[in-house]
């Protein structure tokens, strides 16, 4: 437990020291979320808000998670692989990419309704909907980009694997952001999208626990 | 492996008589589909096929990790490749069904969707295989994303479809169930067409295991 705090904020120390990353993505962000805005105005329907919306975020998350494997040199991984188990790193990783992609989700969020306004969601369903997709969308993601760097960091590979992977949680996310536009949509249908979202996420994360240290040990 | 000759010669059996008497048995009269039903006799086959073939890859793949012996990693590997034409056929034919009942060649239906994503998931594997050069590694890497894709794509198709309210597949939303109320004397073709092409797709499994290892015993 302490060893995934320790390595927790090795993580968030690495990315103040190299700022520019993390600036980036929000630069990305902001720019596409202004080329939204040009192109559709603020009169949008609310399908194409929320299609638009996880596009943006999902390159957006697409770049803040590919990096969390891929920037480790391979001296360095043999310096973790001699003081840390495996398991604790990938769930370091997992948690960190987790909080990251929440922070940069709920600021993407903002920036979002600023430009282009806000449908009329139900909160309760919303809310908590968004928090999990996001942190499953990372938490898939991090496993992937082990994968993807495991074979050598190829950028286009990290494409080509993480998008099957990601496009079951993306489409409940949806449907369940669909669903909290319904006006009188009943505790029952809440209850299950949410679970069906937890499910799945805690399914991913069991996933990268038991196989990551297949992957790691070399 | 299964020794003999005895499955292969039963499932070809299986199948002529599912293309024989498919297409001579009486079906049920039904709006929109009429006499396409016959299809289901080959429609639904190829995905059973297919989703044995991954599920074989599924269990070699574990095989693997806990032996690490090439072997599994090869048979994982041909079973996936089997898997993506049994399922590339299951497109086909669902296309061609489609284009006649509803209309157009592709629709947005649940079930299409997770067609579409899983054989999108194995070409990705493919191409993960192929970016590797380390044997070792690469069957450990692959593997593993064979793994992970496969319980995602299991919740994937086997759930969300269900929870889908609008699906033009029956079975699933408002439709009634497919087997429930399959026809007796449908029945009676369908199922050993099942069982025909998961024995023909265990035959080919066979056969380019077979072939690999004598490519791989070739090389120097």
């Amino acid at each position: 437990m302490k060893e995934i705090i320790e390595l927790i904020k090795k993580d968030f120390l690495l990315e103040i020291r190299q700022k520019y990353a993390l600036n980036a993505i929000l630069l990305y962000v902001v720019s596409t979320v202004f080329v939204v805005q040009l192109s559709f105005g603020r009169v949008i329907d609310e399908t194409g808000w929320i299609a638009l919306f996880w596009i943006i975020l999902l390159f957006a998350a697409f770049n803040a998670v590919s990096k969390s494997f891929v920037q480790e040199h391979a001296a360095r991984r043999l310096y973790y692989f001699t003081i840390a188990a495996p398991v604790s790193i990938v769930l370091s990783k997992i948690i960190y990419n987790s909080l990251l992609m929440v922070s940069l989700g709920f600021l993407s969020l903002a920036l979002y309704v600023l430009f282009l306004g806000m449908p009329d969601f139900n909160a309760w369903l919303f809310y908590p909907s968004f928090v999990l997709g996001c942190i499953g969308v990372a938490s898939a993601l991090t496993m992937v980009s082990a994968i993807a760097s495991s074979a050598g960091n190829n950028a286009a590979l990290m494409a080509v694997l993480g998008f099957p992977v990601v496009i079951p949680m993306l489409l409940l996310v949806i449907n369940s952001f669909k669903l909290s536009l319904n006006e009188n949509i009943l505790l029952l249908q809440v209850i299950k999208s949410l679970t069906s979202l937890l499910l799945i996420d805690a399914v991913v994360v069991i996933l990268a626990v038991i196989l990551f240290p297949y992957l790691w040990r070399k | 492996m299964i020794k003999g000759i005895w499955w292969k010669v039963a499932g070809l059996l299986l199948i002529l008589y599912s293309i024989i008497y498919g297409i001579l048995v009486e079906v049920p009269v039904l709006p929109v589909i009429h006499q396409t039903i016959r299809n289901l006799f080959f429609h639904v086959p190829m995905w059973f096929a297919m989703f044995i073939m991954l599920g074989t890859s599924l269990v070699y793949s574990i095989k693997y990790l806990s032996s690490l012996k090439l072997k599994d990693d090869l048979i994982a590997a041909q079973a996936v490749n089997t898997g993506l034409f049994f399922g590339l056929l299951g497109l086909m034919t669902g296309m061609i069904w489609a284009k006649f009942t509803w209309g157009d060649f592709w629709t947005n239906d649940p079930q299409l969707n997770g067609a579409a994503v899983s054989v999108m998931a194995y070409l990705a594997y493919s191409i993960l295989r192929g970016s590797i050069d380390e044997k070792a590694l690469r069957a450990r890497v692959s593997a593993v994303y064979n793994i992970f894709a496969f319980m995602l794509l299991v919740i994937f198709l086997g759930i969300l479809p269900r929870l889908a309210d609008s699906s033009l597949h029956p079975g699933k939303g408002g439709n009634s169930s497919t087997m429930g109320d399959l026809d007796p004397t449908m029945r009676m073709v369908f199922y050993p067409a099942a069982i025909g092409w998961i024995l023909i797709a265990f035959w080919i499994l066979d056969i380019r295991k077979r072939k690999r290892i004598l490519e791989l015993q070739q090389q120097p």
